[in-house]
């Protein structure tokens, strides 16, 4: 079983790219299980064709100490199983906090077990690594590899070198590897070169580049995957191919972040001056 | 210190020439030398040797700045601070601990605080009982306001109480719960005074960051609410007396017999009606200066209430303590009063003093203990004719040590910068000055010296070692070293000591004993000192096999 974390910038696009390519990896006959890490809990939308209304903590609430793993977990897409940690509303108590207690109950009921025959495990996180919660399935090597989503916009890159250093403190004790960035174009000029350089400074690579389409707009509000939703339209292929690159990924390294000033030094050769 | 050497008595009875009586200097620096570089610097000066430089000028000592991580302090926490020690001992407030149930449980009547409800018509008393609203890992991740308002609510229905206060813990701080907002809301719900108080345990370097955050919260909420003169001649509060073992009982006492009125004691014995009406004191008495000096220093802007340092543990504090209320009214007839109780009482303190001081004179007594308390004590130790060799305190800033002359060369650092300060003004309609600028300069010219403290170590002789947030390494090199007759601190330190077969009184708690203020407590005190020190136990206090054994052997680390 491998065991996958996506992190990247808020609002990059990593349920999205996730989903998307959860989608490919079942056509291609995985079993995956996708874990949204994020108290929003839509990580798993596209896969189940709505809102999964039984996140982790709130049936833990509800239910007391007394769960099992079919209250907190749905089948969608493709066969895959889906669950939402959840969390509280904004600005209230401890979303980290709320991250760590699901991971461990889903361990405690045996989501991970080898009797699932799981061939994939996604742990989508939200946003930046801000705290110990959200660093959490890059602990106690719960996921072995973390994928970056990113694009040329400068913050996204800011938060993928942040990322890189917390995969850097993890990557001994935790033994977690850097996986590849996956580029979610925004249309930045020189944006295929300037995140490939990116990704080489760090001592990786950009496994795939994901161009920019309004389908998958068009998919979300149906509340599908490309792949569901248009299994022939081009786009679809894109998240086919990810899925394939990630299946056949041999390269996992510890990151070597960048220094801030060589980062904008990289930004202004490829971006500004480029 | 070398009258001191040659009456120096060791467990086995044999004197010690000034020749074996270790230089303070040289254990400093032993002590020194068995940290890190770094440790040692800092260390260095918090371990002070004391010697009168000037008339007025004692040496430096580092106080109240962060314990070195690792070291085993004495200290506690600002949330132990807050609720144990200030608001604790108030008997009719209901006092919540919003945490998880060990914050709540372990700070229970730890302090042996004891009250008397028969004093407040209403009787209440909930001292007795721990609230808290026992947060759970539910409460860390989804926040803990409702649990919180549901407690407030459910305390107020069971107990009607006129006042709630409720004191953050530290997960409270790290996940944002207002405790703040959910007390105002209760209280405009409830109509009953609702007050918050952000201590988190966290906050500043020791229990001291909880002492001055509890002096602001009663100053904001309930100081002033209520204006109510009373009846009676000389009107004092006595702040930082928290009636452990009764002392503040016995204190009573002696005030009622000497005609001085007792408006509020902050806070032992006390209820938060006398707290309500302090401001229509006309003195504020202060015992324990550390941790109520805030609430005196604002009482006096806001309200024009002057205050003095008192003591009343010893019987000559006590007197002495007396005397100078007496000098400050200035009217004969309190002066004579006080001298008929003082001549009243005192027969019965010499007739102990010359019972124990045979048995104890010319043995060493240390104490480190609390912000004021080791200083209190010492006079105590020298009625006894022991000699108190080496204090220090726990959680006292510097002007505790040097005196008040240091405080406007105090360097506020970023820990204490994180508490409070509230800025006072003169209350439009309720400031009255109490005394006028001539009245308070003839006072002084008088000696009775006002807003003033002198600290520990100008009460102190030269040769005496002084130590700031004593580490349990340094206390076991004391005893190693002067072996003293008996070793003061509190409960966390008690079984290290008795363990050297040293005898070891608990000065926050009192252990079982009590009450030792004023003329009866001393007494209480001076027997309570002669048991300790002259009880055989401590001479079996090794097993016969470590005293002779049948095999001996060395660790390889030792040779």
């Amino acid at each position: 079983m491998r065991k996958i974390a996506m992190y990247g910038k808020g609002g990059i696009g990593k349920s999205t790219t996730c989903q998307n390519l959860v989608a490919g990896l079942t056509e291609m006959g995985e079993k995956v299980m996708v874990v949204g890490c994020d108290p929003k809990g839509d990580s798993t939308r596209l896969l189940l064709g709505g809102l999964n209304q039984h996140t982790v903590l709130d049936t833990l609430r509800e239910e007391g100490e007394d769960v099992d793993l079919e209250d907190i977990r749905k089948t969608g897409f493709g066969g895959t199983l889906c669950t939402e940690s959840g969390g509280p509303e904004p600005g209230v108590g401890c979303a980290g906090r709320g991250i760590i207690t699901s991971i461990n109950l889903l361990e405690q009921l045996g989501a991970f077990g080898e009797d699932e025959n799981l061939d994939y495990v996604f742990y989508d996180v939200l946003g930046d690594v801000v705290c110990g919660g959200f660093a959490m399935p890059m602990r106690e090597g719960k996921a072995k590899e973390i994928y970056i989503v990113v694009s040329g916009e400068m913050m996204a890159m800011y938060a993928a070198n942040n990322i890189c250093k917390g995969i850097l403190k993890f990557a001994e004790t935790g033994g977690i590897r850097l996986a590849g960035l996956i580029c979610n174009s925004r249309q930045v000029d020189n944006e295929v070169e300037m995140i490939e350089a990116f990704a080489n400074k760090l001592g990786s690579h950009m496994i795939h580049f994901v161009p920019r389409d309004n389908m998958v707009q068009k998919a979300e509000i149906n509340r599908k995957t490309v792949i569901e939703f248009e299994p022939k339209h081009q786009q679809a292929d894109e998240y086919r191919m990810l899925a394939k690159k990630i299946s056949e990924n041999d390269k996992y390294i510890i990151p070597a972040p960048m220094q801030m000033d060589d980062l904008e030094k990289l930004l202004i050769e490829y971006g500004i001056a480029g | 210190m070398e009258a001191l050497s040659r009456k120096r008595i060791d467990e086995e009875k044999v004197s010690l020439d000034s020749d074996e009586f270790m230089d303070p200097e040289t254990l400093k620096l032993e002590i020194l030398s068995k940290y890190p570089p770094k440790v040692a610097r800092k260390k260095a000066k918090q371990i002070i040797v004391n010697r009168k430089e000037t008339e007025e000028k004692y040496p430096e000592i580092q106080a109240n700045v962060r314990t070195v991580p690792g070291i085993i302090s004495q200290r506690g926490c600002c949330y132990a601070g807050c609720k144990g020690v200030v608001m604790g001992p108030t008997r009719d407030i209901i006092n919540l601990t919003h945490g998880p149930i060990g914050c709540g449980f372990y700070s229970w009547l730890t302090r042996r605080n004891q009250t008397d409800p028969s004093t407040t018509p209403d009787g209440h008393n909930f001292m007795n009982y721990c609230f808290s609203t026992d947060m759970e890992e539910r409460e860390i991740i989804f926040g803990g306001e409702k649990k919180l308002r549901a407690a407030i609510q459910e305390a107020y229905d069971i107990f009607k109480p006129k006042m709630i206060s409720v004191f953050a813990t530290c997960p409270v701080g790290l996940i944002g719960d207002d405790v703040h907002a959910v007390t105002r809301e209760m209280e405009e719900k409830l109509g009953i005074t609702i007050f918050g108080f952000s201590c988190e345990g966290y906050k500043g370097v020791s229990q001291s960051a909880g002492h001055h955050v509890a002096n602001n919260g009663l100053f904001q909420h309930v100081i002033g609410l209520d204006n109510t003169v009373k009846e009676g001649d000389y009107k004092v509060n006595l702040l930082g007396e928290y009636n452990i073992g009764g002392d503040a009982f016995e204190i009573e006492r002696v005030l009622n017999k000497c005609g001085i009125k007792l408006i509020s004691t902050f806070s032992g014995n006390s209820s938060v009606d006398f707290f309500a009406n302090s401001h229509t004191a006309d003195l504020n008495l202060i015992m324990c200066h550390r941790s109520i000096n805030y609430v005196a220093e604002m009482m006096e802007k806001k309200y024009g209430i002057p205050w003095f340092k008192i003591n009343f543990l010893s019987a000559g504090g006590m007197s002495r303590s007396l005397r100078k209320i007496a000098e400050y009214y200035g009217e004969q007839k309190l002066i004579d009063r006080v001298e008929e109780v003082i001549a009243e009482e005192m027969p019965a303190v010499k007739k102990a003093q010359a019972e124990v001081r045979p048995r104890l004179e010319g043995k060493l007594a240390m104490m480190f203990v609390g912000g004021s308390r080791a200083h209190h004590y010492q006079e105590m130790f020298r009625e006894m004719g022991m000699i108190p060799f080496c204090a220090g305190y726990e959680f006292a800033h510097r002007d505790d040590y040097e005196g008040r002359q240091v405080l406007p060369n105090l360097k506020v650092d970023a820990d204490s910068r994180n508490i409070q300060e509230l800025e006072i003004e003169k209350d439009p309609e309720r400031y009255n000055p109490r005394i006028s600028a001539e009245e308070f300069e003839a006072l002084e010219r008088n000696n009775i010296k006002l807003r003033d403290y002198e600290g520990m170590m100008t009460d102190m002789p030269s040769g005496t070692i002084v130590i700031d947030d004593i580490s349990q390494y340094e206390t076991e090199s004391l005893l190693k070293t002067y072996k003293p007759a008996v070793f003061c601190a509190g409960i966390k330190e008690k079984y290290t000591v008795q363990k050297h077969g040293i005898p070891m009184k608990q000065l926050h708690s009192y252990d079982n004993g009590g009450p030792y203020a004023a003329y009866r407590g001393a007494i209480n005190f001076y027997h309570e000192i002669d048991r300790m020190v002259n009880s055989k136990v401590w001479d079996h206090i090794k097993a016969p096999w470590e005293k002779s054994p049948e095999l001996a052997a060395r660790y390889t680390y030792q040779s």
